[in-house]
Formats: C-alpha cells, structure tokens, sequence
C-alpha cells in the first residue's frame, strides 16, 4: 500500500473531486454563510468535524446497518453530533455560538454530509472515511473562503471585518458593491470559480 | 442474524434512538451550568452595552456588573415601584411586551457611569427573521437617549443584522423620546435621506428595511408603558 493511495482520500476532494465545484454538493450553504468571511471559517470547522465524526461513526457502524434505515441511521447520527457540537459551543465558546446562531443547525441539511456518508463511509473502513470527511470538509471550507473573501472585500471592504479599502477610494468615488451582499452574488462567484478550475483540469470538462 | 429482517430493523432502531437519547442528555445536563451562566453573562454584558460599558478583555462581566449596576427593581405603567414576584433580571421581558402596556412588569435597571446615574431598560419586538431586543440606556432627565444596544436572533447578515452594530445604535445617542410638549413620540427610524413630519429619527440599515421597521415598533412599544415613569424622572431631576 503506498503513501499517495493512502492520502487519496484526503487530498482527491481538495481539487479534482471538490465537493461544491465538482460534485455540486453543499450549495446551499454556500450562498447562506459567504457575506463574510468569518461565519464561513467558523462553518468550515464545524462541517469539517462533523464530517469527519459522522464518516468515522457510520464507518464502523457499517456492518451491522439495516439498509432499509440506513439513511434515518445517518441522519440520526449527524443530527446528535451537530447538537452535542451546538451544546459545546453554547457552553465554551458562547459567542461564536451567538454569532452562528441557526447555522450550527444547518449543518444537518448540508447535502455533503449525507452525501459522503452514503457514498464513502458505508462501503469503506474507519480511517479512510475519516480522511475522506477531512479532505471534503477542508474541500468545502476552501470554495467557501474565496467566495467569502471575494464578497466581503467587494461586498463590504472589509475582511474579517477589518476595514481593507482606504477612506480616500470612497472619497474619490468608490462604493461598495451591495450586490455582493446578496445571495445571487454567491453563485455567480462559485460560477466563475467552476470555470476557472475547469479552464485548468481540461479532463472534468464534459 | 438476518440484517434485512423487520425484527432486527425495528430493534436496531430502538437500541439506536435509545443511545443517541442518553448521550444527548447527558451532554445537556453536564454542559447546563456553563450555559446558563454564559447565558446570563451575556444578557449582563448587554445590559452594560446599553450605557457604554464595555468590558476589557479578559474582564470578568459578572464583577464589572456589579460594580456598575447599583440598583435594579420593577415598574409599572403608572411608575410606581412593585414587587413582581421576581428579580427584575429575571422578568421575561418577550411575554411581558406582548401584555397591554398598563399589566407589563418594566424592569429598571440603575447604573452608574462616568457620566452620572442611567436608567437601563429592556426592549424587545420581532425583526424579519426572529426576535430582536435591546437596551436602552436614559439620562436621569427621564427623556434623552444616552446608550443604545441592540441584538438579534437571525436577522439577514450584512443586512438587518447590521442593528447589532455601533454604527446603527449609536445614532440614537442624544435622541430625545418626547416631544417638547411631553408626548411620547420615540424614536423614528427612516431610510436616509427621507424624514418624519415630527420626531427624533435615525437612519434605516439600507437592505433591511423590515428589520429597521421591526426596531422602530420595538422602541415605541416598550418604551411607552414607561412613559410615567421616565417623566417621574424628569420631575426628580427638575427638582434637584
């Protein structure tokens, strides 16, 4: 077994089998968390360990799942991690708690997590799923960063709220683009991003 | 075993539902005390907010709390002290702004600044998404805004969450809540550029109207039950 086949599981999401650019998985709350930059971190670390807890769990609970269940049994599982996740968070970290508010609870709904499970944990041992919800959760943190960066920066001209633009751009003229604000804005940037990678991986073009 | 049949399907299930519901409670009854106690450091950190006080880093809420708020007791409509039942903190100020102003119980809380004595009062009302709340801090004239602090439960981000920011509560600083004949008129909130026929007014947060609109009801429904009692004050500040 060598070292690269080990790691596919972790590195292969990063790019060539993104979940949001190439699997189109988790789009939803890539429009909802962008307009800044730090929700998106705090939500990239939150499904990245969600997954990773989730794909390791089903991972081991894999032989012994009825199959006619077996999506409530992941639901289930990934709905008592994305609150024991909320319960800590409320109890040590209260104010990023309060500053994600309903998106913990969105988790759930994240369509790459259901995905994953159902696609990799089922079918394959323990510390492959668990490099496997690394590597997808890290591949959703990433699309979720530029697309953030780009919004706030032009959306807002900040960057973690930081002022970026200088005082003298806007007193000559500049402006903020509201639009970035809003959601449309999130998919017209994942648009272009999809582009972009496929302009360079010239074998996902279909 | 046959993992296909009914028998095993349904007992799976239980054995599973039954774990997951102990794990969950038992996480919640561990983790509870923290909570409640980050719970109620929070709405202390707001309350001092309302008057300008933020606590430094590492600054224990709790300590600085005490330090400031020197008094606190409960209102009625007609301004006289009563005896809720409860610690002032304690009021459920979401049910109490949903009673007919002369039954609500209106907390006071008294603080001292820097800048003399403020009376910190909670409001609360509905924003777009969820609730949305705040406190205002009053001058000891019972009639000039000298604080604001406002928070929300899941306004639109960049957009009507942008209440909870100083740049939105601070415009209410200096803001008059009566008229100069002794009217209750609040505070307006209106898109810039436009302005009410009477009245102090800030500006709305472009892009969130109906959370804007949601904080110009809030303030005109949960400080009026406290109209006589910010007069009294105006009385007592009169006479000294």
């Amino acid at each position: 077994m060598n070292l690269k086949k080990t790691f596919l599981p972790l590195f292969n999401p990063l790019s060539k089998d993104n979940p949001v650019i190439v699997q189109v998985l988790g789009i939803c709350s890539a429009l909802a968390v962008t307009a800044k930059m730090e929700p998106a971190l705090v939500m990239t670390i939150s499904v990245t360990a969600v997954l990773a807890l989730a794909n390791v769990i089903i991972s081991l609970m894999r032989n012994t799942i009825p199959s006619s269940i077996r999506i409530i049994v992941q639901l289930v599982v990934v709905a008592a991690l994305v609150v024991v996740v909320d319960q800590v968070l409320k109890a040590w970290n209260y104010e990023v708690s309060k500053a994600l508010s309903v998106f913990i609870g969105l988790i759930i709904t994240n369509c790459i997590i259901m995905g994953r499970l159902e696609a990799f944990a089922l079918n394959n041992r323990p510390w492959p799923s668990f490099l496997d919800g690394l590597g997808n959760g890290l591949g959703y943190g990433i699309i979720l960063i530029i697309v953030s960066f780009f919004r706030e920066l032009f959306g807002s001209g900040t960057l973690f709220g930081c002022q970026v633009f200088p005082q003298w751009w806007y007193d000559a003229g500049y402006q903020n683009n509201g639009m970035m604000i809003l959601p449309p804005m999130a998919l017209i940037v994942v648009a272009c991003i999809i582009w972009a990678h496929r302009s360079i991986n010239k074998d996902l073009q279909e | 075993m046959n993992r296909q049949s009914n028998t095993y399907t349904i007992i799976y299930s239980i054995i599973l539902v039954v774990v997951v519901g102990v794990l969950l409670s038992v996480v919640y009854q561990a983790l509870r005390p923290q909570q409640l106690e980050n719970i109620q450091n929070d709405t202390k950190r707001q309350i001092l907010a309302a008057a300008l006080i933020t606590p430094e880093q590492g600054q224990n809420v709790a300590d600085l709390y005490a330090e400031h708020i020197t008094e606190s007791y409960i209102v009625n409509s007609k301004g006289e002290k009563v005896d809720g039942g409860t610690d002032p903190f304690e009021v459920k100020v979401d049910l109490e702004t949903k009673k007919p102003g002369d039954e609500r119980l209106l907390p006071v809380f008294v603080c001292k600044t820097d800048a003399g004595t403020k009376y910190i009062v909670p409001v609360y009302g509905a924003g777009l998404w969820g609730p949305i709340w705040g406190y205002i801090a009053m001058d000891s004239n019972g009639d000039t805004i000298y604080g604001a602090y406002f928070a929300h439960q899941g306004e639109t981000p960049g957009l009507g969450a942008e209440i909870e920011k100083p740049a939105f509560s601070s415009q209410f600083e200096g803001k008059d809540i009566f008229s100069s004949t002794g009217d209750f008129q609040s505070v307006k909130v209106v898109k810039n550029g436009q302005e009410p026929s009477e009245g102090a007014y800030v500006h709305a947060i472009s892009g969130g109207t109906i959370t804007s609109q949601g904080v110009q009801k809030m303030l005109s429904n949960s400080l009026e039950p406290y109209s006589a009692f910010f007069k009294e004050l105006a009385a007592t500040a009169a006479a000294n």
